[in-house]
Formats: structure tokens, sequence, C-alpha cells
């Protein structure tokens, strides 16, 4: 499966000690395994694992890393999704010059929607998000371009920089882990960052982050547009995996999953999101044969995740790892 | 049910060694619809249902077909359809994917079976751009599409006169081609539109929308609408007693499912277009009656009885090929073979994918008139099938060669 080494991941990746050389030892093992899983594991199911997986990734860095709850990633999802397709299907970009079109419009939608949502905090900031992310589901649902609730339909796999043929999902598997890759390594760096101290710093308490001299909104702004734009490279990915863009990708539902996703692995830890999204893609494609229970057991699990695990399993992991660890050390 | 699961094990056993010639030729069918929200009452179970009882009626065992059905729920979204669809295609080696309600969905699915080149009988999804200007050599689109609805509803009811025309509309895409759509037919057969009105998606309050309605004294207000909306729309005119006022509401896209969960009092009245109804014909009715007995005494819709015979007529085309394995062989044969089952009549699939039937227009049945549960319809006219689709020579295909 897919999913063991990233479940296996947390204990050694996530503590707090300076081993670096373990970190680094268990980062080339993962990626190795990901390497052959195609061959293993359905390659289309792997590409939307890591679609959803660098969404709830981009997610997590504003909801665990900088306390912000946007209910409204879904614009930035879908929007990035159907200029990605727009440009691709109708316009004859190349699949890199779509994403990056699908990126730079994800990235300015954040800054727009940053500009007004972070004067608010709290539940008074989901809500600002989550109406305009409904004002553009109705944008999307109205404009000519998207298709209506028809979507758009066989986006063309063009080759990659002209050389590499995605229309094989093999060849395309890789270029998903590639980018997966590349923007779960740029989510490390900017938590990692003095950037990301400030951003936690913030999340701890505000007013004494500002008091320190941190201008907090502008902190805070850039850090919706980075997640903005992360989003954005997700759903261009989506793009090319599925060849479609539709009202799916901009539905509050969609704002929804996400949060689910990232509160079933674990708020706030680097590797949390992944599982959830692992988790929760899974059961939508494993389980599609019971129909209506899916959506049962997708609600058990998050009463569960609520009610007994609240760290979310990741963040679950590494408490009872640095439990024993404190224990040895302390007697 | 015993004798598909008996069938169903069968066929496991004998899927293993049929690579001779003379063991049974494998069918592996897929049923992709909604089996959770607002259309797994019209399709869902009751769809699987219909494709097993099409397997049993054909007599595949004794044919030399091993064929097999499983289901999934797309869960309305067009991701999950086609992760479904590609999954099924590449690893289970599905044939044919059937039912497949929600126009999105649908298109999606068929450019993956394109792609595959296996085969789509779609039954539920109400989209003419299937067999319009995203046709496919792969696709077939079985029991209605947006074109005979409007045309259907639109016409008839002009010609028993209803020649004066209120729309309220869904404000988008779907909507407005309903709207278009019907707007032109009732033009083209002298009737007259006195007014419109664009209703937001989900709306919860149409009083408004109906005392504008109301006021525009037009004798038909067509509901371009789909699902909740049409049923929110439905029960405020009942509420308004616009129809015991003498106007009567056309419903563009209506349910048996629908009628059924309005109840008679709220809904009667109303005219719509259907392509069948199940207390029409003495086989409709003994189909109707095993349906009920295996689902809890519902009556099937429209869309389960299409997906029985386009099973029936895909079967008779993979026995004739001998392999259900090269999908644009398999609807090429389809295409070719005219089609005749006890439910849909005698009747082709056309060069663009479209099945061709005759539709009817029915009225809703007030309480007094209904004789028991389920029966809701009377017919009012019905729609020869020449006219009951859109024309070749209007279509956008590009599988139609224009002369």
């Amino acid at each position: 499966m897919s999913t063991s080494p990233t479940t296996a991941a947390p204990p050694a990746a996530t503590v707090r000690t300076p081993r670096t050389g373990m970190l680094a030892l268990f980062g080339i093992a993962a990626v190795a395994v990901m390497l052959v899983a195609p061959f293993g594991v359905y390659p289309v199911f792997l590409m939307k694992v890591m679609c959803f997986a660098l969404f709830a990734c981009a997610f997590n860095l504003l909801l665990g890393y900088t306390g912000l709850l946007s209910f409204g990633h879904a614009m930035f999802f879908g929007g990035a999704a159907y200029i990605c397709a727009h440009t691709i299907k109708v316009l004859g970009f190349s699949p890199e010059i779509g994403i990056l079109a699908g990126v730079a419009f994800a990235a300015f939608l954040g800054l727009l929607a940053g500009l007004l949502a972070i004067r608010r905090q709290g539940i008074y900031f989901a809500m600002v998000t989550l109406a305009l992310a409904q004002m553009f589901f109705f944008f999307c649902l109205q404009a000519p371009f998207t298709g209506g609730e028809d979507g758009l339909q066989g986006v063309p796999r063009r080759p990659l920089f002209g050389l590499i043929d995605i229309s094989k999902d093999i060849n395309l598997y890789y270029v998903v882990l590639a980018i997966f890759v590349f923007g779960f390594l740029v989510i490390y760096r900017t938590i990692h960052s003095p950037f990301g101290h400030v951003l936690k710093a913030i999340r701890e308490n505000e007013p004494r982050a500002i008091s320190l001299g941190y201008r907090a909104n502008q902190y805070k702004l850039l850090a919706f547009v980075l997640s903005a734009a992360l989003t954005g490279l997700a759903g261009s990915t989506k793009v090319l995996v599925f060849q479609l863009a539709s009202l799916t990708d901009v539905a509050w539902q969609m704002s929804g999953e996400v949060v689910l996703m990232t509160l079933v692995g674990g708020m706030g830890t680097i590797l949390g999101p992944i599982v959830g999204a692992a988790i929760i893609v899974t059961m939508q494609n494993y389980l599609a044969g019971l129909g209506e229970w899916v959506l049962v057991i997708q609600g058990v699990i998050f009463v569960a995740a609520v009610s007994l695990f609240r760290r979310g399993i990741v963040g679950e992991i590494i408490a009872i790892v640095s439990y024993y660890r404190s224990g040895k050390q302390q007697p | 049910m015993r004798l598909a699961a008996i069938f169903l094990a069968a066929s496991c056993l004998a899927g293993a060694g049929a690579a001779y010639a003379a063991d049974p030729i494998p069918v592996k069918i897929g049923v992709l619809n909604d089996q959770s929200s607002l259309y797994a009452d019209l399709g869902g179970q009751g769809s699987v249902w219909a494709a097993k009882k099409a397997i049993e009626d054909f007599g595949a065992a004794a044919k030399g077909l091993k064929v097999d059905v499983i289901f999934a729920d797309h869960q309305n979204k067009a991701d999950v359809g086609t992760s479904v669809a590609r999954q099924w295609y590449d690893v289970d080696g599905v044939d044919a994917i059937v039912d497949t309600p929600n126009s999105g969905v649908a298109l999606a699915v068929s450019g993956v079976t394109k792609e595959k080149n296996k085969v789509f009988i779609n039954s539920g999804a109400a989209t003419s751009d299937l067999t319009g200007k995203a046709c496919t050599p792969n696709t077939v689109h079985w029991t209605y599409d947006t074109w005979a609805l409007a045309n259907g509803t639109g016409k008839a009811i002009v010609k028993t006169g209803g020649n004066t025309w209120f729309f309220l509309t869904a404000d988008y895409a779907f909507g407005h081609a309903l709207e278009r759509d019907t707007e032109a037919v009732v033009v083209a057969n002298g009737g007259k539109v006195l007014g419109k009105v664009r209703v937001p998606l989900n709306n919860a309050d149409f009083s408004s929308f109906l005392l504008q309605a109301q006021s525009s004294k037009a004798k038909i207000i067509g509901l371009a609408n789909a699902g909740g909306d049409t049923i929110n729309s439905i029960k405020q005119a009942a509420e308004y007693g616009i129809v015991a006022g003498g106007q009567n509401l056309a419903g563009l896209l209506i349910f048996l499912t629908d009628v059924h969960s309005l109840g008679l009092k709220t809904a009667q009245g109303l005219n719509l277009t259907a392509a069948w109804y199940w207390d029409q014909t003495d086989a409709n009715r003994k189909f109707a009656d095993e349906f009920a007995k295996a689902n809890g005494g519902k009556r099937p819709t429209m869309v389960q009885a299409g997906v029985y015979s386009g099973v029936l007529h895909y079967l008779k085309a993979v026995e004739a090929l001998k392999s259900a394995k090269d999908g644009a062989a398999v609807v090429a044969e389809m295409k070719k073979i005219p089609t005749d089952d006890p439910l849909f009549g005698k009747g082709e699939v056309r060069a663009d994918g479209r099945h061709i039937h005759p539709m009817y227009l029915y009225q809703v049945k007030t309480p007094a008139e209904s004789k028991g549960p389920w029966d809701y319809y009377t017919l009012k006219a019905t729609i020869p099938a020449n006219e009951a689709f859109r024309p070749l020579s209007e279509s956008d295909c590009p599988l139609v060669k224009k002369g």
C-alpha cells in the first residue's frame, strides 16, 4: 500500500531532536518507496492521493502553523483547476505553462481574498473566506468558459516541456510525484524558516508577536497567499491527472473535505495532512461500491477523530513517542 | 435474486479458463451511478437490479456468455466517476459501464470510455451533448435527453391547447438550455411566451417568482429547473393554488420518484415528458411487478427501465461478435442490429449513438383519479420515434456525415 511509508513515517521524522541524518535517510526511503509504488498500486489512484495530500499540506500551512481556519480553500483549488484546464484545452498552452497559469491565478485570488479576510479573526475569518468562496462558486456556475455544471472535460495531456509523454499514466505519475515533492519541500522549508517561526508565534499569541515588533497582518497575508498558490498547484496538477475540472472542485464541500483530511491526519504536523488525505481518498475510492455507507463511515471517522484522538493520527503518534522518550530520559 | 447470485458465482468460477474458444465469453458490466444522494432513487440499486434482470432474461449463460455485474457510487463527482471508470477499465476488466446520471459525470466517463475503447451505455444523464458535440464511437445514450424533453413537453402541450407560456428558469447553463430549447419549440408550434424569470440555483423561496407567473395569466408555467428546485417550486405553486386557479405546470425534467415524494395532492395536474411508464403495457407491468418484489415495493423509473433495455441490446451485440473486448466494434454492432425488447419496443441506435424510441407526454393524476400507490400518470400524447429526438440533420456530432 502506498500509505504505509507515510504512516510509518511520523515517529522518525517529526521528533524535535536534530537528527538530520535519520531524517534524510527516512526521506530517501520514502521517495524510494514512492518510486516503485506505481508497479504495485494503481497509479491514477496514487496521483489522486498526492494531489489531495498537497492540497491538505497547503491548507495545513494556514490552519496548523498560522492558526487561520479558512473555509474557502476550494476557491483556490477549483479556480486554479479551471484556469489550468481552460488554458490547456482552449488556448492550447503546454501543461507546464497551464499549471503555472493556474498557480498564478490562485495566488492572485489568494491575495485578494487574503486582503479582505485577514482583517478579521476566528469564526469571522472562516465566514469571510466561505462567503468569498461561495461567490466564486456562483461565478464558476455562470461563467461560460467553465461549462457550468458540465465542467471542462477532455483536457489533453500534451507532452511536458515538449519532451515527456504524459499521456501514459506511469510517466505522468513521476511528474506528479516530482510536483508533490517540490510542493512538500516548499512547505517544509517555510515551516522551518524564520518566517515559519514568526507564523507559529502569531498562532500562539498574536498580540505578543505584534508587541515584539512583527507586523502580524503582513505575515498572515503572505502565509495566506503561499497557501493559496500551493493549493492552486494541487488543483492544476489534478487537472492533468483526471483531464477535467468541474464544479466539485470549487464547491464548499471541497473546503470541508480538506478540513476533514487535515484534522484526521493531524493538524499542525507536517505529515498529518498526507496521512489524512490518503485515508479519505482511499475510502472514497475503494469503498465506492458500498454506496451511501461511504459518507456514514466518513462521518464516524470524523467523530472518532475529534472525540478520541484530537491531535489526529500523526499528532497522537508523535505524542506517544515523545512521552516514552521523556520517560526514558528522566529517571 | 437467488438466480442472479448463482449466476454471479458461476461466472466468477468460469472467469479463469475463459481464454479457450469453447469456453463462455466473459463480459463484465459496471453500473456506475448515484447510490446515496439525489439521484439514488431514480437509478441506484434499482439500476443494478435492472442490469442483472436483463442478463437473466437474455439467457446469457445458455448463449455462451458469462456476465458479471459490479457497481459503484460516483457521488455526483466527476473526478470520483472518472477514477472509478479508469480503475474498472484498467484493473478490473470491465467491458461496459451503464446508467451514470449527472451530465457532468457522464461526459467525463464518456471521454474515458473512448480513450480505453470500451462501451458506455448511458440511461440516467440528461445532456444532449452526449450524442451531440461530445459524441464518441463508444457511447450510446439510451433513455432521454434535454432535447427530447424540451421538444416533447413543448410541442405536445401547445398542441393540446397550452399555447401561452411563462418560464421559471434555474439561472445556470442547464436551465438556460432547457428554456431556450423549449421556447423555440413553443414558438415554432404557434405558442407564445408571455414572460420568464430567472431564479437562483437552490432557491428556497419561490413566492415572488410564482406571483409573477400567476399574474402573467399564462396557461402553462414551464419549470426549467431540476431536482430540489423543481420539487420546491411545485410545492409552493400548490400552496399558491396555481393549478387550482386554472394554470398548469409543465415540469421539463421530472421522474416518477419525484412525483412519489411530492405526493399526488401537490403534484396533480403536472405535465411531463418521459420515455417509459410502468403502468402502460402488460410487459411493463410484469417488469414493474418483479422490480417491486425485489426493491421493497417501489416501481421502476424510466432510467431503470432504460438500463434493462440497454444491457439487453448490448448483450445481443456481444453475442453476435463473440467478444466484448473491442468497445467500438460492439457499439458499431449495436447500431447495426435494430433494437427490440419488451420495455421500449422496436427501435434503433443512430449513428450518433442516440437510441430512438417513442416518448410520451403524461399528466399527473389527481388523488381522486389514482387507484392506488404508484398509479400516477395519465397518458396524454405519444410522440412518435421519428419526432421524439433531435434529427440527424441538426446534429453537431462529428460522427454524423453531413450530406
